[in-house]
């Protein structure tokens, strides 16, 4: 191993890094609000839009990541919707990650329902009042380990950003290997790296669980 | 009867009920007059908690009418959240919501759908929840609390919205022995209090001392219908006999 060309590479992995989690925070905050609305517009049933959501969920979740991205950054273009890299690498995970997320939300709304609604409602809770103060509350306490699962599953996704070339850890790792050979220190820092952006999120997922989870489980 | 001075506060007028095929209600009728404690009893599946559903709206119908003080009981109509803040429910699995403290759980309805002052409230549901002897566990959260207390916490519940009348439906059924009496107390001090109550239980005993009239339904119809000095002391038909009799057991 030689430090001395792992220290000249750490300002292009930091650089990657923080591509990587850019595009990364963007994309699973539109896969939350996006997986959030195809649960309700599913749980709801309500005409039409829950039939749109469910075919949207069922492409993008039996297609890879890779693809969609392909498909995005380049067959769009052709259509005569140009798309900036960094963009259609947000879109995509945002797509896949919503398509994820609703399924997750949805079972979390199905758990709580029924009686409980019941209950609020005969207190004399209109409906939107039980959703935002009874449903809500727990149908996203119990969605939260799944989430966490998710956002991490979706970091991991983005290694194939490089595929549009975007220059993300892999793609830096892969570059620097083609130019240099320097195979063992750019493979190390590019575990290293990963894992400075997953174990935080893991840790904090934790955290977040338990919190929210505190009042219904208790522990 | 002397009821028949008093106001007629929920009215179920001639109702049908089917689930699809299932008719589980024909031609229904039954009013609850003011301070009285109206206790259903009768076998399983004959549509006691059924008909609780419907007086507050929770169950639609197919035919007939239901009203509270001369207004339409339906769930998909708006005033049907102010018709429920006057009919509190009890649940025989308590649903107090789980997210929420016993304190939060008693307040948030008063707060949020009556918009009473949160410091009003709060003093009421800390009075209400003393009474029931859970004071110390305000702060707590449902599942730190027994089937019995989380059974009393939901009646406060009810109760600090200031209803008039109150729907229980077996609400210790799903009690430990041990634990049924501190809630059936509750509910006796409350018809000591003169609070209209519509009562759906199992516990003969407990319907005996509390009912000041009794419904034994059998499917779907009131089989048979009077005091409690009446029902029990004195069946009349053949299926209220046989009714009580499975009960009997239990009372030696
Ligand atoms: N959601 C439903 N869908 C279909 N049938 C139902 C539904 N709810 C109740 N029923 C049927 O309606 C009838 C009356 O049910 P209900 O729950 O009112 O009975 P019950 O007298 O409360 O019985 P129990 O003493 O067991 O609680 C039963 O035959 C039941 O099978
Ligand atoms: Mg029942």
């Amino acid at each position: 191993m030689n430090w001395e060309v792992i220290g000249s590479y750490l300002p292009l992995y930091w650089k990657a890094m923080l591509l990587t989690l850019r595009i990364g925070w963007i994309g699973i905050v539109f896969a939350i609000l996006l997986g959030v609305l195809c649960a309700i517009v599913r749980f709801y049933k309500i005409p039409v839009l829950s039939q749109l959501a469910g075919v949207y969920i069922e492409v993008f979740r039996n297609t890879p990541l890779l693809v969609q991205l392909f498909f995005l950054y380049f067959a769009l273009p052709k259509i005569g919707i140009p798309i900036r890299a960094d963009f259609c690498g947000a879109l995509g995970l945002a797509l896949l990650g919503g398509a994820y997320m609703a399924e997750t939300f949805r079972s979390g709304l199905e758990s709580v329902a029924g009686i409980q609604t019941e209950s609020a409602l005969s207190l004399g809770m209109n409906k939107s009042q039980v959703v935002t103060h009874i449903i809500f509350p727990q149908a996203f306490a119990r969605s939260v380990p799944s989430f966490v699962a998710n956002i991490i599953f979706l970091l991991k996704e983005t290694s194939v950003f490089s595929a549009i070339s975007l220059m993300d850890l892999m793609f830096t790792a892969k570059d620097l290997i083609g130019l240099y050979y320097k195979t063992t220190e750019c493979l190390t820092l590019l575990v290293v790296f990963y894992a400075l952006i997953l174990i935080p999120v893991s840790v904090l997922g934790d955290r977040l669980e338990r919190r929210v989870r505190h009042a219904e489980f208790g522990d | 009867m002397s009821e028949n001075k008093k106001e007629e506060i929920i009215k179920v007028n001639h109702i049908t009920k089917r689930y699809d095929d299932n008719s589980v209600l024909e031609d229904f009728s039954l009013s609850v007059y003011e301070g009285e404690v109206v206790v259903i009893v009768g076998p399983s599946g004959c549509g006691k908690s059924t008909i609780l559903r419907i007086m507050n709206g929770l169950e639609p119908i197919q035919k007939g009418e239901v009203t509270y003080r001369g207004e339409k009981v339906d769930g998909k109509l708006g005033s049907i959240t102010r018709i429920r803040e006057k009919v509190g429910m009890v649940f025989q699995s308590y649903e107090l919501f789980p997210h929420k403290t016993i304190l939060q759980n008693v307040m948030l309805a008063p707060v949020l759908v009556q918009k009473r002052d949160k410091k009003e409230v709060k003093e009421e549901a800390l009075q209400l929840l003393a009474r029931v002897g859970l004071a110390e566990k305000k702060d707590s959260y449902p599942r730190q609390l027994s089937g019995g207390q989380k059974q009393r916490v939901a009646i406060v519940r009810a109760l600090c919205m200031h209803p008039e009348v109150l729907l229980f439906d077996e609400v210790t059924a799903a009690l430990d022995p041990e634990m049924v009496r501190e809630v059936l107390e509750v509910i006796l001090s409350l018809a000591k209090e003169g609070k209209t109550m519509v009562i759906v239980t199992h516990e003969m005993a407990f319907a005996e001392a509390i009912a000041d009239r009794v419904i034994f339904l059998d499917a779907g119809q009131i089989e048979e219908e009077g005091t409690a000095e009446e029902f029990f002391r004195h069946p009349k038909s053949e299926r209220a006999k046989q009714f009580l009799n499975s009960f009997t057991y239990e009372k030696k």
